[in-house]
């Protein structure tokens, strides 16, 4: 962590804060701040560059247009894959989980360069698209509870060798392949399809992430009881679909 | 002007099928029965709606917010100059509007609300006189189109159209939508929510909004000179006189939609003055804004469905320490997704003492808990409203909520 406060970069508002995505950066912040740490928001507009010093960084998702626009001006800007390059904290969620890996199919239906920071590449679906509560287990290493989250997507997302899977679905799609992976993760950079957004519904993650910038194995307890009664409640309606 | 008596054998025989599945459907306790006797009717006959259309002075209502209420107020206003037949009740696609205009035989003006993703195909059908665009923002992404595409749909729908379009010139998609038209009033109707319109609708450029203003920097996309402009609480017409707003509706956005309604009775002879005035007979639409007597409280009763509509409920609330009753639901018509919730900005609601309920009342917790404000989960409305001291309260809701609270308080 640089200095004395926690920097927390929102990318892109502008274009990638449709489906209430910036919740994760709301819980990331309150969890940051019921640690007693200062931390520093950052909302980055697309015409603004990246700055390349910050701890975490967030991406959330948007439309089919924005998302095309948003990969554009990342590729041209540079400043994330530099933060990256420096072991930056990147957690992305649908189209910006997507903007993560190699490639997208995008609104004109045409192949969009990633960033690569992802060893994935995403294609569009060609059924039906994916709506709906998901219940899913997180990758043991990661030492997180259960993933419960809403997902509402077309997009198919393939994991290369080095990417390894976010979590494997209980009940919902997922990465959309049929193999069960749900978003994926390297090191320090994360994607999910998850909205709900993420953070509110899994505030485990929002702490891993502080515990990956601070460098620590533990964090200070804070009362989670309304998070948990979200959690039982969600993951109670992801088994018995309506 | 004599109405339905012009009307084809066909389509007569439409109408009558029509209002006897109606009068059914009531019958079984079913509602309205409006929707189920439009859709009778449109099978029968389906260009009925055309057919109806005809005779009438046809104005069309269509937003994401607030299209019931100015449906409403052009009503009222329009009654100065003949009669109206309107789908008061809010019934906006293609079967609840045919039924609601095979109510009107002697009207003279057709006012009709349309659901965003149909306004380009009415407009289609009924050739309108006049279209009322008011805003444009996200709601219910689960299932609905993306923002900008339902602006891209308006602005083909109309490209030549013959009716004169009334927009708002602060609504960067309205305008996009509406620049296609030929004959474009444009009013300044102010929009709180701008977190849709970031970027270019035209060429994707980041949009600049400095103050008022708003304008592409890329491509030179701008707000166009409105000829109406709501100014606090008057509206000043394209003369530059300014008439005084008084409503018995709250909040700037009801103000916002009495200024278009102005410009929309003008197009129609009837002068600001008079409409305005008609306006002010306007109490309750549909149960919203109702001040119900519950418990031994004053219960008002908002209706908001997507953040920008929260938004604009928050700012016309009574100030701390008026409790506030919240309520969410996300059935399939409000949407299933919650996650819109984080895009509504909770801490404008401080100081207000905070009463959760509905079904996801646990999203709305967590959303209340991050924000960093007190509140109480309750099981149902009455647990909340006994909570709250006698006096006012002010009840917002969205859409399947709203209609549970006013089941339970006989609204």
């Amino acid at each position: 962590m640089s200095d004395s406060s926690l920097r927390l970069v929102w990318v892109y508002p502008d274009l990638l804060s449709t489906y209430g995505d910036q919740g994760n950066a709301l819980v990331v912040e309150r969890r940051a701040r019921q640690r007693g740490l200062d931390v520093m928001r950052i909302d980055v507009r697309s015409d603004q560059p990246v700055p390349t010093s910050g701890d975490i960084y967030l991406i959330g998702g948007g439309e089919d247009r924005p998302q095309r626009l948003a990969a554009e001006r990342l590729r041209r800007d540079g400043g994330l894959s530099r933060a990256s390059s420096n072991g930056a904290i990147i957690f992305s969620v649908c189209a910006g989980y997507q903007i993560l890996g190699h490639e997208f199919i995008n609104d004109l239906g045409e192949r969009e360069p990633g960033l690569g920071l992802l060893d994935v590449v995403s294609t569009r679906g060609e059924g039906d698209r994916c709506v709906g509560d998901v219940l899913a287990d997180i990758d043991p290493q990661l030492g997180l509870p259960q993933l419960t989250g809403f997902e509402n997507h077309q997009g198919i997302t393939h994991l290369g060798p080095t990417a390894r899977p976010f979590a494997h679905t209980v009940f919902g799609r997922g990465n959309g392949t049929g193999d069960g992976t749900e978003g994926a993760y390297n090191g320090t950079v994360f994607g999910t399809y998850m909205h709900g957004p993420v953070m509110a519904r899994n505030p485990q993650i929002a702490d891993l992430l502080l515990k990956l910038a601070l460098d620590v194995n533990a964090l200070p307890p804070t009362d989670d009881r309304w998070y948990e009664a979200l959690r039982t409640e969600r993951i109670a309606a992801a088994t018995q679909p309506a | 002007m004599s109405g339905n008596s012009e009307l084809t054998p066909r389509a007569k025989l439409a109408v009558t099928a029509g209002k006897a599945a109606a009068a059914v459907s009531r019958a079984a306790g079913r509602g309205s029965g409006s929707v189920i006797g439009g859709r009778v009717a449109l099978k029968l006959d389906p260009d009925l709606l055309g057919r109806l259309a005809q005779h009438l002075d046809v104005v069309l209502v269509s937003a994401t917010n607030g299209k019931t209420t100015t449906t409403r107020l052009i009503a009222e206003a329009l009654r100065a100059a003949g009669p109206v037949v309107s789908n008061a009740l809010g019934a906006n696609m293609p079967a609840g509007i045919t039924s609601a205009l095979s109510g009107g035989s002697d009207a003279r003006f057709g006012v009709i609300e349309v659901d965003e993703k149909y306004l380009a195909g009415v407009a289609k059908d009924v050739t309108p006189k006049a279209i009322a665009l008011l805003n444009l923002s996200r709601d219910q992404l689960d299932r609905a189109a993306e923002t900008r595409m339902l602006a891209e749909k308006w602005r083909e729908g109309l490209t030549g159209t013959k009716a004169v379009v009334i927009a708002n010139a602060d609504d960067p998609l309205v305008v996009w939508a509406a620049s296609s038209s030929p004959n474009v009033v444009w009013v300044a109707a102010g929009q709180e929510w701008k977190d849709d319109a970031w970027s270019c609708p035209s060429c994707g450029g980041v949009m600049q909004r400095p103050g008022d203003d708003w304008f592409c920097g890329e491509c030179g996309f701008r707000r166009p000179a409105p000829t109406w402009v709501l100014s606090g609480d008057h509206v000043l017409d394209p003369h530059g006189s300014a008439w005084p707003i008084r409503l018995q509706l709250p909040g700037r956005a009801n103000r916002a939609n009495a200024a278009t309604s102005a410009a929309v009775a003008a197009a129609f002879g009837v002068p600001p003055q008079v409409a305005l005035e008609r306006m002010y007979q306007v109490q309750a639409v549909a149960g919203r804004y109702d001040v119900v007597d519950f418990l031994g409280r004053d219960v008002r009763l908002l209706l908001a469905k997507n953040p920008a509509g929260w938004l604009e409920t928050f700012s016309l609330i009574d100030p701390p320490p008026t409790p506030v009753i919240l309520s969410v639901n996300a059935r399939g018509a409000d949407g299933t997704d919650t996650s819109w919730l984080w895009d509504v900005d909770y801490t404008r609601l401080a100081g207000h003492p905070i009463f959760v309920i509905g079904d996801r009342r646990l999203d709305l917790a967590v959303r209340l808990e991050v924000a960093g404000l007190d509140f109480r989960v309750c099981e149902t409305v009455d647990e909340a409203v006994q909570s709250a001291p006698p006096g006012r309260i002010e009840l917002i809701a969205n859409y399947t909520a709203f209609q549970d609270v006013r089941r339970r308080v006989g609204n």
